[in-house]
């Protein structure tokens, strides 16, 4: 069992659990994964890592309420315990000094991006971050991106904070400036990668997403993960998640994320019944 | 001498149309009578060439001579004195090809049950000898104080620990996975191998002192490195072969079209076939096809039957003789009405506009010329091409070696295939103090063949530690 040592909650649906899990925390690096399951009857889910404390021998897990798992998840409190919880897995994230590198994040993505902008700031890099949400109150952890970042530039689709409309605009007036911009790394929702890696591709400026296909185990045995970049089959959990995102199929990779929507309906409408919940 | 019986007793089933609906074990197993007339079968030869055929070595006419004298403490002591997980080898071992290949009555007859024999004595155990009686294999020894990683708690692994451990070293098994169990969990169905049974396995492995910690990845979490430089004297490798292959034809990406290790990880680990009370999904193809013909391919198919499949095609490119799933699994999968494709092979897969599968293009094939191997290989008939609808795919085609051990641990060599290149006779590879056994070192094969593996590996580990 993984005990949730705090949890806070960063938006009102998108929680911070610290877990304990000292063997993980010793190995973890910026870009990997761990696979979660609540309990004897819960599914396998993927998580990034967030952050982690090598010392208090805790690992960091934010995620977004989506469907059973993740809603079963924000019920616990700190002091309860998750049955499994296994890492660190992928590639970490090819950390080396570019230059002057745009981290890009949506939503959700702002948890996974932050030890990446870390440790590509303390390897040499100027950080320009971008933040996008869909509006003021699910934006989160914008000090800690600041806190790596020369620039820190916040949209919201609504205009309630910072500049209004998203990512890619700010993203493609940074490509046009002329500045020398040598990577681009973009964590968010599938369709936000995409339409990242569509900006950047005219100025052939490299650009890293990390995606986030369905897994099941995530050490490479299943192949549910199976993503094309640059036309060959790739397993996200062990050749990733790090892609190439110019050479990503992004069309395969949406259709594929929907493999269990009607399951995942269902599951979710016998989960609130029994939960009694809305 | 009593007069020489040349036909067994037949094993009880369940019915062809019930069980195509249900995951309950399809051979239901002896009565105590029926397995005392089967074993008094058995003429006690001098020349034991039934206990050469067992990987493991099993003294088999012990074994039978004591479950038919009706001593069945003495008939497991003997069967667990060389076997460790004799209700799963009593289900899974291609006997067929093993001791009863060797058995003498199989020159005139049909040769002793031996599995179903070894099944009936492991779950005489299981039901009547509360785990504080059973009889432990040898008094307990001294502990030798060294500390021996398993890598896996599959058949390999498990075997190799529980050698270990009862040799008196300290074993720790780490597996990746949340069960203990490898391919015994994820892989093989319900059906053909309860859970229930494995974990009885594994508890009794574990009862011998072996620590198994779950939900680590070797590689990943620790090194083998780390391994041998933090306390652990030998590291036993018996990870598996656990990496899907495909086709690598147009259209494998398909929603709806499965690896059998993720169709098959679903359904039997993380028990999909109860979706919605446990929360793994699997989708319910009413028009299945399987590709391939060994025993994965019939393990898929019988279990997409299961899930209410109205047809289930196996799509095999060589002809039924060449198939290298158990004759006995090809049987039950007939009768439970899967269709046999023979001399086929996918060369595409089609989709439509929501990318999911619906039509699988086929080509027939014809026998050419024998290969390497013996096998005659198959070869394409041109313009033979045909379609089946279906809405799912399960591509059974084998597996390669997990790469995530191999490609941590400076100084291990692996073969082109990816396997881990180890002596056949001792299992150690050429990285001091590491052995290895089983799938990672053959490619993928069978049950006891990884258990025999992780004997050998075992026996030389001690020699090794007792320098």
């Amino acid at each position: 069992m993984y005990k949730i040592l705090l949890r806070e909650d960063l938006v009102p649906n998108i929680h911070l659990f610290k877990v304990a899990a000292p063997a993980v925390a010793r190995k973890a690096q910026a870009g990997q994964f761990v696979v979660i399951r609540i309990d004897e009857r819960g599914e396998r889910i993927p998580l990034t890592i967030a952050d982690w404390d090598r010392e208090g021998g805790s690992v960091t897990l934010v995620f977004m309420e989506v469907g059973t798992t993740t809603a079963r998840l924000a019920l616990l409190k700190a002091g309860d315990a998750i049955t499994d919880l296994v890492g660190p897995l992928g590639v970490p994230t090819h950390i080396e000094k570019s230059g002057t590198v745009v981290c890009v994040a949506g939503g959700v993505g702002a948890a996974p991006i932050s030890p990446i902008g870390r440790a590509l700031k303390s390897a040499g890099n100027r950080i320009i971050s971008i933040l996008g949400a869909r509006s003021k109150d699910l934006i989160f952890w914008e000090d800690r991106l600041r806190s790596f970042s020369e620039r820190l530039i916040v949209t919201t689709d609504d205009g309630t904070y910072g500049r209004k409309g998203v990512v890619t605009e700010p993203l493609k007036e940074l490509l046009e400036s002329g500045e020398k911009i040598d990577l681009v790394v973009a964590i968010g929702p599938a369709v936000m990668m995409k339409f990242c890696s569509r900006t950047t591709e005219p100025f052939g400026v490299r650009t890293i997403v990390s995606l986030n296909p369905i897994m099941l185990d995530g050490t490479g045995m299943c192949g549910v993960c199976r993503v094309s970049v640059g036309g060959v089959t790739r397993f996200a959990c062990v050749d990733g998640p790090d892609f190439d995102g110019h050479q990503v199929d992004w069309d395969l990779l949406f259709a594929r994320q929907r493999i269990y929507l009607d399951e995942e309906r269902r599951s979710f409408e016998q989960w609130r019944c029994q939960c009694g919940a809305g | 001498m009593a007069k020489l019986n040349l036909n067994r007793v037949p094993m009880p089933r369940q019915d062809p149309k019930a069980r195509g609906k249900n995951f309950n074990e399809v051979a239901l197993g002896y009565s105590l009578e029926q397995a005392q007339e089967e074993a008094s079968r058995c003429i006690q030869c001098v020349k034991r060439k039934c206990v050469e055929g067992c990987p493991v070595g099993v003294d088999i006419p012990d074994f039978t001579k004591a479950l038919r004298d009706g001593d069945m403490p003495e008939a497991v002591r003997v069967l667990k004195n060389k076997n460790s997980l004799p209700g799963i080898c009593g289900r899974v071992c291609p006997q067929e090809t093993q001791c009863e290949a060797t058995c003498s009555l199989a020159k005139k007859g049909a040769p002793i049950a031996i599995g179903r024999l070894e099944r009936f004595v492991a779950d005489w155990e299981r039901a009547n000898m509360p785990k504080a009686s059973s009889p432990s294999p040898k008094p307990p020894v001294k502990s030798s104080g060294k500390r021996v990683a398993v890598v896996g708690s599959g058949p390999a692994g498990l075997t190799a620990a529980a050698d270990l451990a009862k040799l008196g070293h300290g074993v720790t098994i780490f597996e990746a996975l949340h069960v203990a169990g490898g391919v015994l969990m994820y892989g093989i169905p319900e059906f053909r191998l309860p859970k229930e049974i494995v974990q009885t396995e594994v508890n009794y492995v574990a009862s011998l002192g072996v620590k198994i910690e779950l939900d680590s990845v070797v590689g990943k979490l620790v090194t083998i490195d780390e391994l041998l430089g933090n306390g652990y004297h030998a590291v036993f490798l018996g990870t598996g072969a656990g990496l899907p292959m495909f086709l690598g034809v147009p259209g494998e990406n398909l929603n709806g079209i499965y690896s059998a290790n993720e169709f098959l990880t679903r359904v039997n680990l993380m028990k999909a076939y109860q979706f919605p009370d446990y929360d793994t999904p699997v989708k319910l193809g009413k028009r299945v096809a399987v590709i391939g013909g060994g025993n994965v391919a019939m393990d898929s198919a019988r279990c997409a039957l299961r899930l209410g499949a109205d047809e289930v095609y196996i799509i095999y490119r060589r002809s039924e003789v060449e198939m290298p799933a158990r004759r006995e699994e090809v049987e039950n999968a007939k009768e439970e009405g899967i269709q046999f494709k023979l001399l086929t092979n996918p060369k595409q897969f089609l989709g439509n506009e929501q990318n999911w599968v619906v039509s699988a293009e086929c080509y027939e094939m014809e026998l050419g010329e024998s290969d390497e191997g013996g096998r005659r290989r198959p070869v394409v008939k041109e313009g033979s091409e045909f379609t089946i609808d279906v809405d799912e795919v399960i591509v059974a085609l084998g597996t390669t070696p997990n790469p995530l051990v191999a490609s941590t641990t400076p100084g291990l060599e692996t073969s082109s295939r990816g396997t881990v290149v180890a002596y056949e006779a001792t299992g150690k590879t050429v990285k001091d103090r590491v052995w290895a056994g089983g799938d990672i070192v053959t490619g993928a094969a069978t049950v006891i063949s990884a258990m025999g593996a992780g004997k050998l590996a075992a026996a030389d580990i001690d020699k090794f530690l007792r320098g």
